[in-house]
């Protein structure tokens, strides 16, 4: 034993390969080897007449994405996570915003609390707790009855394509759903980097004669606005993986992760669902490399 | 700090943080609903009730309870030992593609966990691997061993490397100095980063649905309640004891580090 550690600090080169062995083993083997298999599944391809899945080379999978009913779903995914990433990048900066420069003492606590309790709760009990509000006998349909506006809800809802029966069947509510569970991680790296925002550089600003709005808008904003991007990759790439939340709150018209899964459970296509996963992979690619560009990176 | 806030980004601000915190309320508020067929609002009248019947009158949560625990203490031990070799390994050694393997030990956390579900789901099938809880267990410890190599990382960045030295210098078997040099130094970071993993493991659905096959975890059973509700306030009871579970850990690893966290950022 002596001797091995003897070795291990005459050489701290074979130590760090020891170190790195075991989970780089795993890493390899189970994580990259698994997505390697993932690739190449998606290029073979289900026998339409047998129902089995071809172990042969073909592009045949990635041209049933080109179908039509392919295409909107991939689409329809594509503008629900641009959607739910803008809806949440307005709703985080002011909470964001306050926390970072005017909240102190207790008021910083209770934001803090308010964004990490939401954050660190139960994934399925957010998604729950928005069945429960939703819901035709909930507590918003009882809130419009009170108010007397509810031809305001009936009249969202009647808007073709994203209206429904009810909300919790309607891409409002799905949009709602997912605007409310990523929200926190759209928060924070906005806080963050609207905390490194130094305060001499507010009041070089004003001293230079900036109204409160041209400092805003001229200094706290682009110093900002790589945190909103950092916080736009999580909101984006979770929007585009789900498939629990419009499985339950929402129409029967599918999303991307919805198609991944039911392709491969119940229609036994796991090609094409492959091939589905490796869309949403290059699209989070292109999204990583444009907002490395617009310096979210550093804001991480 | 600086002068006040104008109203509108004080109620913004404020509706905000309603929006975030009052949806929790309310699945505390809809357990004790006495309306168990639909979500009315407000609830007709309040009992306890469900709480005595989720407890004796259900058998089918606590097999799904058993089994997510069993998967997220053997996935977390696991993840604390590759996590904790990785952290050691990449905190302080320079060599070639370290950068790339840093991107390596955050990717399983970086992508949708659709990603990760799919790409095993299709290494099972071409390697004929039938499900079992161990393909559950191979899914979470990959995302676990991150959380636990992020905290344990940053751990050993802010540690000298001197004492170790020094241990070793004074005569220091690799294990004495293991065991009273550089664990004490990382402990309470493993505890956080194992909590962490734990709590994370104990929610996960995702990667689960596509790891699982027809074996239940606790998440998997409150997701089937949700498409078929049978008893809505006993799924509500489920939910406060999830939330429970996952919060209680995560209060602690933020206790554990926090000192060292708000130690300023040089």
């Amino acid at each position: 034993m002596s001797k091995l550690s003897t070795l291990f600090f005459r050489k701290p080169g074979l130590f760090t390969a020891a170190l790195l062995a075991p989970p780089i083993f795993w890493l390899v083997i189970v994580y990259l080897g698994s997505l390697a298999a993932l690739l190449l599944q998606s290029f073979y391809a289900l026998d339409d007449f047998s129902g089995v899945v071809l172990h042969e080379f073909t592009l045949a999978t990635y041209a049933h994405l080109f179908d039509e009913a392919n295409r909107d779903i991939i689409l329809r995914t594509l503008i629900m996570a641009a959607a739910v990433t803008i809806a949440s990048a307005i709703i985080a900066f002011p909470i964001a915003y306050y926390a970072a420069q005017f909240a102190k003492g207790k008021m910083k606590a209770l934001f803090y609390i308010a964004v990490m309790m939401p954050l660190w709760s139960s994934y399925l009990v957010k998604i729950y707790a928005w069945k429960l509000i939703l819901a035709k006998e909930g507590i918003i349909s009882w809130i419009a009855t009170s108010l007397h506006c509810q031809w305001l809800i009936d009249a969202i809802l009647a808007i073709p394509s994203i209206g429904g029966s009810s909300l919790s069947f309607s891409y409002i509510g799905t949009f709602l759903v997912f605007v409310y569970i990523w929200l926190p991680y759209m928060i924070l790296p906005i806080q963050s980097s609207l905390e490194r925002v130094p305060f001499t550089f507010i009041e070089a600003s004003a001293d230079l004669g900036a109204t409160p709005r041209q400092t805003f808008r001229n200094v706290i904003f682009p110093l900002a606005f790589p945190g909103v991007v950092a916080g736009s990759i999580f909101t984006f790439s979770l929007t585009l993986g789900d498939y629990i939340v419009p499985q339950i709150v929402g129409n029967s018209r599918l999303m991307i992760g919805q198609a991944v899964y039911t392709f491969q459970g119940t229609s036994g296509d796991i090609p094409l669902a492959a091939a589905f996963t490796v869309v949403a992979m290059v699209i989070m690619g292109i999204y990583l490399m444009i907002a490395k560009r617009l310096g979210a990176f550093d804001a991480l | 700090m600086r002068s006040e806030a104008k109203w509108p980004l004080k109620v913004a601000a404020a509706s905000g943080v309603l929006f975030l915190l009052l949806p929790l309320a309310l699945i505390i508020l809809y357990a004790f609903s006495t309306e168990e067929k639909s979500f009315q609002f407000p609830p007709p009248g309040l009992t306890t009730r469900w709480f005595a019947t989720a407890w004796f009158d259900r058998p089918d949560i606590w097999p799904p309870l058993y089994l997510s625990l069993k998967v997220a203490l053997i996935s977390t031990l696991l993840a604390i030992i590759l996590g904790t070799c990785a952290a050691a390994a990449l905190s302080r050694a320079k060599f070639f593609g370290r950068n790339a393997l840093s991107l390596l030990f955050i990717l399983p956390i970086a992508l949708p966990g659709i990603i990760t579900g799919m790409a095993l789901r299709s290494a099972f099938d071409i390697m004929f691997i039938s499900f079992s809880t161990w393909t559950i267990i191979l899914g979470h410890t990959t995302f676990c061993m991150v959380v636990v190599y992020n905290n344990v990382l940053a751990r050993f960045r802010r540690n000298s490397a001197e004492m170790v030295e020094a241990s070793m210098d004074l005569g220091a078997t690799g294990v004495q100095t293991f065991r009273y040099i550089v664990l004490p130094q990382i402990a309470t970071a493993l505890l956080a980063g194992g909590m962490l993993a734990f709590a994370l493991s104990f929610d996960e659905v995702i990667v689960t649905t596509f790891t699982a096959g027809q074996q239940t975890t606790l998440p998997i059973w409150i997701y089937g309640e949700l498409r078929h509700p049978t008893i809505r306030p006993i799924t509500n009871v489920v939910a406060i004891f999830v939330i429970a579970v996952t919060l209680v850990p995560i209060l602690f690893a933020y206790y554990f580090t926090r000192e060292s966290e708000q130690t300023p950022r040089a």
